[in-house]
């Protein structure tokens, strides 16, 4: 029963953190229809960001629980710096081409971004343990868990629910919706797409960045993090359905909980079970567990 | 007049034509991982030694500048990319840059495929760091050599360790990454636990990816398990995520945690490791290197040139420098005084021992071609601000490396004996 439980608490904090991750990966496809592999490099991005400002910021003495509004503010700062200068720059004349050519956009992008980030922070490790730490543990089945994860699981939470809300209760979310249905139409009826096409690429690489921010704590901050979260985050997609919000929610609580599940229990398949299961949702469901028959859709 | 500039130009270009340079490939990660906690040390290893070997400043018998009087020049190249794409750039390095010979590799697979390129070029190559035993214990080579231990080295001592830290030990268990060195490291510290404490049970063996970051899961499986004894061979940033995840969770305090490779995360993550931890460096490398002259010269040197503490990458590099400096004096002295052969210089290195800043280093096994050395771990303790290992035990060469001609696994399962 203790071991159970622990698999369930290993599983939510797994799966909120690869939510947060994933989420604006489907934003911006449902939106741009962008398999948008640069998502990796604004996860290291916030990460470097968060380590380097949050790290700063406690070497100076200044106050460490304000460190959590440092690293979230690091990761705005760095994805208002660089997300709407590859759209406007880059991807806004891409828009008319073929996904798969739009794809491979999008990894040379990431390629630049990961030798840009060796350039500007170099190949060593960024650490920044204080936030981790810092406010304690709570215990579940006899294992101490620091009270940081509940931090992930609330960035997830909000990050879900409030784009939930944006989409389906604002003015703003309905006019989004009607771009994702229509950017023809929804042009014509006045609306100006490319904007929406910015924010939304701003949003999301955004999410990702936070992810990227509020996971440095707890890992060694070195050149390649993005890569890992890219091919994690694209399983959890295709399991969820490319484009789809709940899909990703579940994509993610099924990754995370199949996960601990196999780490607690049967360790050896760990390695595979993630794809495994990716490999048994398309075979059921080639586009994902939540795919209508509508071609787009968030 | 004439006469003078002739003679003039003549002294000026005798010297140079005697003393050639000696060109050596260097080859070690530059980018990716595994770049912060071993290529960029032992980049910066090479350059050290190179410039202090070219002003004749080694230690003795290292006094002689460069290689023989000659004055070394190094083309660095990044090891990161494919295996293949590392066997290209290998043949490039011989028969593009023409260099006289190769110091690099810190990727097991590397070294075994690049193995084959070197003998089938004769171009003799050192590998520094890589660990696989099966370089040597399944092939035969006379253009390549490793100056430094294999992995079977690490496991072994790390048993022995932890049988003398924690005598009654009844159970282990292991967080290893999913590829062969994790594999390997984690099947012969199991085997060598096996045969030293019969009794002792596996409680679980964690398998994560490489470069996975996320050991939530992990770490509550291995606290679940209670085990006396963790091991882990994960480095890079792995190893870090690791010590910061597991240490706010009380993980090294809960079981006897030894981390194979840890030396490298001592001096980043000081404060982050529990006290208790045992600390390996894959020999007697960085805190639990020897007070000799060769040591200090190299730290000291390499603490004034960059402002940091060497870890065990940089020493293995040091070392290798060392090694092939020495037999190419020998095949140089053998030889007239003219510059050696690559089958001079490998003869002379075949069967060697030096001394170089982490002891004493003998081309005992692999027919002459590859090193052991004594080991050592220790448990980490902060002192003063600083973290320190004590503790500290150390095990002859000829306890932790298997003899002449016998495979590490079998002899391992032979209970250390198997010849």
């Amino acid at each position: 029963m203790n071991q159970l439980l622990s698999v369930g608490v290993d599983g939510v904090i797994y799966s909120a953190w690869l939510f947060t991750a994933a989420l604006g990966l489907t934003l911006i496809y449902g939106v741009m229809k962008i398999v948008n592999v640069t998502h990796g490099s604004f996860y290291a991005l916030g990460a470097y960001a968060g380590a380097s400002l949050t790290g700063a910021w406690l070497a100076r003495g200044y106050p460490p629980m304000l460190s959590y509004a440092v690293l979230f503010a690091s990761a705005l700062a760095i994805t208002l710096l660089v997300a709407p200068l590859i759209e406007r720059a880059i991807l806004r004349f891409m828009y008319a081409k073929d996904e798969v050519v739009i794809l491979l956009i999008t990894y040379a992008l990431f390629l630049i971004l990961e030798d840009v980030i060796k350039l500007v922070w170099g190949v060593n490790p960024y650490f920044i343990a204080e936030p981790y730490a810092l406010l304690g543990s709570f215990n579940v089945a006899g294992l101490a868990y620091p009270t940081y994860n509940l931090i992930l699981v609330a960035l997830a939470l909000v990050a879900g629910l409030g784009l939930t809300w944006i989409l389906h209760s604002t003015r703003v979310g309905k006019l989004l919706l009607a771009v994702i249905h229509d950017p023809e139409i929804s042009r014509a009826m006045g609306i100006n797409v490319n904007r929406y096409y910015l924010v939304t690429f701003t949003f999301g690489s955004l999410l990702a960045a936070l992810a990227g921010a509020f996971t440095a704590p707890t890992v060694s901050v070195v050149p390649g993090l993005g890569v890992e979260i890219i091919v994690l985050s694209f399983a959890v997609v295709v399991i969820g359905g490319l484009g789809s919000l709940p899909g990703a929610a579940l994509g993610a609580v099924i990754v995370g909980v199949v996960r601990s599940l196999s780490v607690h229990y049967l360790p050896q398949v760990e390695l595979f079970v993630i794809y495994f299961v990716m490999a048994a949702v398309l075979a059921v469901r080639p586009r994902g567990l939540f795919s209508l028959a509508e071609p787009r859709k968030i | 007049m004439k006469k003078l500039v002739v003679a003039l130009v003549a002294a000026m270009l005798a010297p140079a034509a005697l003393a050639q340079n000696i060109k050596i490939g260097v080859v070690t990660f530059l980018s990716g991982p595994a770049a912060a906690p071993f290529g960029v040390p032992a980049k910066n290893s090479a350059e050290f030694v190179v410039e202090a070997l070219n002003a004749g400043k080694g230690p003795a018998p290292y006094t002689k500048r460069g290689f023989g009087g000659a004055a070394i020049e190094v083309v660095m190249l990044d090891e990161a990319g494919s295996t293949t794409t590392q066997v290209t750039e290998f043949r490039n390095l011989v028969q593009r840059h023409n260099v006289d010979l190769v110091i690099g590799y810190v990727s097991s697979g590397n070294c075994l495929a690049i193995a084959p390129v070197a003998e089938e070029l004769k171009k003799l190559v050192n590998f520094f760091d890589c660990g696989t035993p099966r370089i040597f214990e399944d092939g035969s080579y006379e253009y390549v050599f490793r100056t430094s231990p294999t992995a079977t080295m690490d496991s072994v001592g790390a048993a022995l360790y932890v049988k003398d830290a924690k005598p009654g030990v009844k159970s282990i268990a292991g967080i290893n990454q999913n590829y062969a060195w994790g594999q390997d490291s984690w099947g012969d510290f199991e085997l060598a636990m096996k045969v030293l404490v019969p009794s002792v049970e596996t409680k679980t063996s964690q398998m994560p990816k490489l470069f996975a970051g996320q050991y939530n899961a992990e770490i509550s499986a291995l606290m679940s398990a209670k085990p006396d004894v963790i091991h882990s061979s994960f480095w890079n940033g792995d190893l870090e995520a690791l010590i910061l995840q597991g240490g706010p969770r009380g993980l090294m305090k809960q079981s006897l945690t030894i981390l194979t490779t840890g030396e490298t995360a001592m001096h980043k993550l000081g404060a982050q490791i529990p006290d208790g931890t045992v600390l390996g460096a894959r020999g007697p490398f960085g805190p639990y290197a020897p007070n000799n002259a060769y040591n200090k010269w190299f730290h000291g040197g390499y603490v004034g040139k960059y402002k940091e503490e060497p870890n065990y990458a940089s020493y293995q590099m040091a070392q290798a420098f060392l090694g092939v400096k020495l037999a190419w004096e020998k095949a140089q002295d053998a030889n007239g005084g003219k510059r050696p052969t690559n089958e001079q210089v490998a003869a002379a290195l075949k069967g060697s021992t030096f001394e170089g800043p982490g002891g004493t280093v003998r081309m005992a096994i692999g027919k002459g071609h590859q090193a052991i050395m004594e080991t050592a771990y220790g448990q980490t303790k902060m002192q003063g601000g600083k973290l320190t290992v004590v503790n500290v035990k150390r095990y002859p060469a000829e306890q932790v490396n298997p003899p002449e001609g016998a495979k590490s696994a079998e002899w391992i399962k032979s209970g250390f004996k198997a010849k």
